[in-house]
């Protein structure tokens, strides 16, 4: 892959971990408490920041808070037309849904297609009070009327740039970059 | 991304291991979907998929309905005793008809090993071979390997035991095919009637007693006895077919202590297995095979869909 002209950085670790405590902080506020409240990240970014948020809120309330994972790939409206296929996750959803307020959790929000898909999803799992969504990056250019209750960060874009998060856990670091495609 | 780079699915023994890892983890994802309230996705909405049966089965072809229905594909089943192959049209002339109804995959299930290669050269449909004669059964072949890992972690380094007519079933040639491409010991066992003359060329063991098989397997894989080759003097009776090669709680013991036992079903109870062992949850996974069947035929449709890009 040929180098990226433009690489930078516009999030670090220390400014992706305020943001994640404010959204905790906010999830609390807007919900007054945890009850019935659970958290979906949607894989493979938004399973750690789901986990970070888990950790963050249940530090607060003092009592742990359900976490499932989602793929959303056999949701997707696009996959009759390729047949390269992004590889199959396992989707976690070890609790009913069903009278729940459930966040879900991704790491950027871009045409609102993979939320969509994950909205499909879940009602498929149960039928949930409430579907409210937590991003760190919100980088605009919605193609749905989607939009997100809890934004770590508005991140205007060109479509010609890609925002990537790089998280610890799968990347070995925490920042956002913005960098132009190739 | 990845892709299968196939258009069909005909036989293990064209497969790479990773084309058989790829087909086994995306199964394994598939897993959840049959535990839901609702099992159901709607990945491949629109798409029809045609289950084209020549020969009786109902494990497998349920197997393909179910996992396509799963999947939200229109599926349509039909077997040669209800078409207009009992009026006497050939596979080549019934395939090209239900090509021009446009159909994106076809189920074949056939007696004569490479129909579904045949098909596969005339018709634009992915073909997915549910049986073809003596040669191969992929699909079956892909479920045992999904549950062996399952249950061992692994599939490389195991020693796999599989006990029965080598000669005529296609259920241990794929096995075979998959097990030594993924790094497992295979040996078999069976009369010599039914024990093809150079099995050994495919890289197992061969051996004409069970026991011999057995000793020190992980797996130990049954395979049915067709009752209608006893009347070519393939074997004499089922009572001395079953005093030589029928897995009991004795010969069982040569296998490890965690051993599992497998059978691809339908089970001719106390002929190759001992009704005791087929029904005892510590070892037997029969069940599991069935269920993980589902999810493997789920992954061959989902990773043979989509578009032709590059």
């Amino acid at each position: 892959m040929p180098e990226n002209k433009d690489h930078k950085i516009v999030m670090d670790r220390e400014g992706i971990e305020r943001c994640l405590t404010r959204i905790a902080y906010e999830i609390l506020e807007k919900n007054k408490g945890m009850d019935n409240l659970v958290l979906v990240g949607i894989r493979t970014g938004g399973i750690y920041l789901a986990e970070r948020l888990q950790k963050k809120i249940s530090a607060i309330e003092g009592k742990n808070i359900p976490l499932g994972i989602l793929d959303i790939t056999l949701y997707r409206d696009d996959i009759a037309r390729s047949n390269k296929k992004a590889p199959l996750g396992k989707t976690k959803i070890p609790f009913d849904l069903t009278d729940k307020k459930v966040i879900l959790v991704d790491d950027v929000l871009f045409t609102g297609r993979t939320i969509r898909a994950a909205m499909d999803a879940l009602i498929d799992f149960g039928r949930p009070k409430m579907i409210q969504l937590a991003v760190l990056i919100d980088r605009g250019h919605r193609e749905l009327p989607i939009r997100a209750d809890y934004v770590g960060k508005n991140l205007p874009s060109s479509l010609w740039e890609a925002v990537s998060v790089h998280l610890l856990e799968k990347n070995g670091t925490d920042e956002v970059v913005i960098e132009e495609e190739t | 991304m990845m892709k299968l780079g196939k258009k069909d699915i005909l036989g293990i023994r064209d497969m790479t291991p990773d084309e058989i890892r790829l087909i086994l983890d995306t199964a394994e994802s598939f897993l959840e979907i049959s535990t839901r309230d609702i099992k159901k996705v709607p990945t491949l909405r629109g798409k029809s998929v045609i289950n084209l049966f020549y020969e009786a089965s109902t494990r497998t072809r349920t197997s393909f309905e179910i996992a396509g229905k799963r999947l939200s594909a229109d599926t349509i089943n039909i077997s040669a005793s209800s078409s207009s192959v009992v009026k006497g049209e050939t596979l080549i002339d019934t395939a090209r008809n239900l090509e021009a109804m446009n159909p994106d995959i076809i189920v074949l299930r056939h007696s004569a090993a490479g129909a579904p290669h045949l098909l596969a050269s005339l018709v634009r449909q992915s073909i997915i071979n549910a049986g073809d004669g003596a040669n191969e059964h992929p699909s079956q072949a892909l479920l045992d390997m999904m549950t062996i890992r399952e249950k061992k972690g692994r599939i490389d380094g195991l020693k796999v035991a599989i006990i029965g007519d080598i000669l005529h079933s296609r259920v241990a040639r794929s096995n075979i095919h998959g097990l030594t491409k993924m790094g497992a010991r295979v040996a078999v066992a069976g009369p010599a009637t039914m024990m093809p003359r150079d099995i050994e060329r495919l890289g197992v063991e061969a051996h004409l007693k069970i026991d011999d098989a057995i000793v020190d397997a992980d797996v130990v894989m049954m395979l049915r006895i067709q009752l209608e080759r006893q009347k070519q003097n393939i074997f004499p009776s089922l009572r001395e077919y079953a005093q030589r090669f029928c897995l009991n709680r004795r010969n069982l013991q040569l296998a490890r202590p965690d051993a599992i036992v497998m059978h691809p079903g339908p089970m001719n109870r106390g002929v190759e297995i001992s009704p005791d062992i087929a029904d005892d949850p510590g070892c037997s996974v029969i069940l599991d095979q069935v269920n993980n069947g589902v999810a493997v035929r789920m992954a061959l449709f989902y990773l043979l869909s989509g578009g032709n890009d590059e």
